[in-house]
């Protein structure tokens, strides 16, 4: 019988990466009523040293693969050795990262494998109601009982589907980064280490990588950010992020944008917050001339406070916002970033 | 080099409404057209046959309205348009398509098969690597340049979100396309009149059917299966403050981020 809640975690530079202690943390609610063990995969050249820190973010178990060819991320290898985990454990649900790794490794083992993939979910839970059952049940489901729902936003976030994988295993998904939460971290948590070997032969290197280039700037992750400040279209120009960098820099806080303006080449596109770009969570995202399109909200409404500043009062951003105010950004942004300073100083001061 | 670029046509989501009482797409009205990453995959792949020589074949898998795709594809200059298309394929989930797709590659024959990373309707990105893996042939997804491309090889650029990755890759393969990859040119007015002088041919079941996996397509063959669509629920609007000055505009935003902790 299938069994286990595997998580693909995903590493670079041979660090892991958040989401997938975000997955790990996703594993242990299913784990609440599945009652399955939730366990890591961890594949990479010399990565002992990360397996520890997956127990203390929840893993029961970590299943290790070590070897020189899983170094970089290459499609093949890490194919191949997804499928002999699956072949050997028999997983009943299987996650990944919804990335630029995460998505090509996912179809490509899924494929192999013959089951289903459900990609870039935002939300999971176990069926429990009678009607779930009943609905497993009468598309060829074995074990209602632990059937997964898989749920994801389709034409650019203005309708949400549910998707079941009712006859083949693992129920697989690929999740968006940022949407889960992981658990607080526990050092004292331990688990069971399974160092797992793969065959690999020089034909699975069956591409060569030349070159491999880190983003020499200092990478945002926007996901990882408690404050962001945004700017659409309204800001006007690329000068128009100035005004963005300065409210940001007064508040502490990472700059984000629309995806106007990283079409339009005023920002970087690691700033695109929205359906194509990050999801984000913060504790603050204020939406300076940002009209608020579905694709866009699609990346943001799991933020704590909205504030939005939009000349427009019909701007859809409106109907999410906390605080709305309708005027005009560029008059409104540098005011803002000197109040916010001035603030901030007499709050020092008293 | 034999170049297939698969295509899908899919309705311009912007103008994509939501019927409010029954929750579904209201499809009448809303134009069609070509996925973008898959307009620049043509894009890329004219530009190869450019330089390389050879042919272009465009297949799209659909309803017969989606030979619309394909005669655009045509007027864009490529040189072959095939639709596959059937009742048996309808409702099929990436797994089903990527093998009804698969078998119509393994008839058609192919050096290079380029796709979009990901269709604007489904955003799924999984087609193209499960083609692939169909065809047991390597992939590099994400592909945003190619640098060098010869009948044997093409060296690509994998765009990763922290950098990326020089690849090598022998033919036949697959390379899907994000938008950095090339800027889609214009239909020529000589490639419209001769695009719908050109035969769109069909691959149907029948001409399929020993490639295919027979209990793996269509909405019943496919491993998932939706068991429902929702319109997303909103959060509810807050206050919204209109004709103030500049400074009462500051002064609301400032009181806010203190209530609220923020400073």
């Amino acid at each position: 019988m299938s069994k286990g809640i595997y998580v693909v975690v995903e590493q670079r530079s041979g660090k892991v990466q958040n989401v997938g202690l975000e997955l790990i943390g996703e594993a242990t609610r299913l784990k609440a009523d599945l009652k399955d063990d939730v366990v890591a995969v961890l594949l990479g050249s010399d990565i002992e040293g990360e397996v520890d820190k997956l127990f203390h973010y929840g893993a029961d178990k970590v299943v290790l693969v070590d070897h020189p060819y899983l170094k970089e991320y290459v499609t093949e290898p890490y194919t191949k050795a997804v499928t002999a985990i699956i072949k050997e454990y028999d997983p009943e649900i299987m996650l990944f990262g919804a990335s630029s790794i995460g998505r090509d490794v996912a179809p490509r083992v899924a494929s192999r494998v013959r089951t289903g993939l459900v990609a870039d979910t935002t939300g999971l839970r176990m069926a429990k109601t009678q009607e779930e059952f009943d609905k497993e049940a009468s598309m060829g489901c074995e074990d209602p009982t632990r059937a997964l729902l898989m749920t994801r936003p389709a034409f650019g976030g203005n309708i949400m589907a549910t998707l079941m994988c009712p006859r083949t295993k693992p129920q697989m998904a690929t999740v968006r980064p940022g949407v889960m939460k992981r658990i607080d971290k526990d050092e004292s948590r331990k688990g069971e280490l399974i160092k797992f070997n793969v065959d690999f032969t020089e034909a699975d290197m069956n591409v060569e990588i030349l070159e491999v280039v880190k983003a020499d700037k200092k990478s945002v992750d926007l996901t990882e950010a408690k404050l962001i400040v945004s700017g659409g279209r309204g800001i006007g120009s690329a000068q128009g992020f100035d005004m963005i960098r300065d409210v940001a820099d007064a508040l502490g806080a990472e700059v984000g944008s629309s995806r106007a303006c990283v079409d339009a080449g005023w920002i970087e596109k690691d700033r695109q917050v929205g359906q194509t770009g990050k999801t984000v969570r913060p504790d603050l995202y204020m939406a300076c001339g940002i009209s608020g399109a579905i694709q866009h909200v699609a990346g943001m409404e799991g933020s704590e406070l909205v504030i939005s500043i939009n000349k427009n009062d019909t701007a859809p951003i409106f109907e999410v916002s906390d605080l709305g105010i309708v005027g005009d950004v560029k008059v409104i942004l540098p005011k803002l970033a000197d109040a916010i300073r001035k603030y901030k100083a007499n709050k020092v001061t008293n | 080099m034999k170049i297939v670029v698969c295509i899908k046509q899919v309705p311009d989501t912007v103008e994509v409404k939501i019927d409010p009482k029954t929750g579904t797409l209201i499809r009448d009205g809303v134009p069609s057209i070509i996925n973008h990453d898959d307009k620049t995959g043509i894009e890329a792949a004219l530009t190869l046959r450019e330089q390389l020589g050879g042919t272009v074949t465009v297949v799209s898998m659909g309803p017969p309205q989606a030979d619309v795709a394909l005669r655009e594809a045509l007027a864009m200059g490529c040189d072959e348009a095939i639709l596959v298309s059937g009742r048996e394929f309808g409702g099929s989930d990436t797994y089903a398509t990527s093998g009804i797709l698969a078998a119509a590659l393994k008839k058609i024959g192919y050096d290079l098969i380029i796709t979009g990373r990901q269709a604007i309707d489904g955003d799924t990105a999984q087609v193209g690597p499960q083609i692939a893996e169909k065809l047991h042939v390597p992939q590099v997804s994400y592909v945003e340049e190619v640098k060098e491309a010869t009948e044997d090889y093409v060296v690509v650029k994998r765009q990763f979100e922290d950098g990326y990755h020089i690849i090598k890759i022998k033919t036949p393969c697959l390379l899907t396309a994000i938008a950095e990859l090339a800027t889609p040119r214009y239909m020529s007015v000589r490639g419209i009149v001769e695009a719908y002088e050109k035969e769109i041919k069909i691959l149907g079941f029948e001409d399929l059917k020993d490639d295919l996996e027979l209990d793996m397509i269509g909405l019943k063959g496919s491993p998932t299966n939706v068991y429902q669509s929702f319109t997303k629920e909103v959060k509810g609007a807050g206050t919204i403050l209109k004709d103030l000055s500049a400074d009462e505009a500051v002064k609301a935003i400032v009181d806010k981020l203190e209530e609220k902790f923020i400073i």
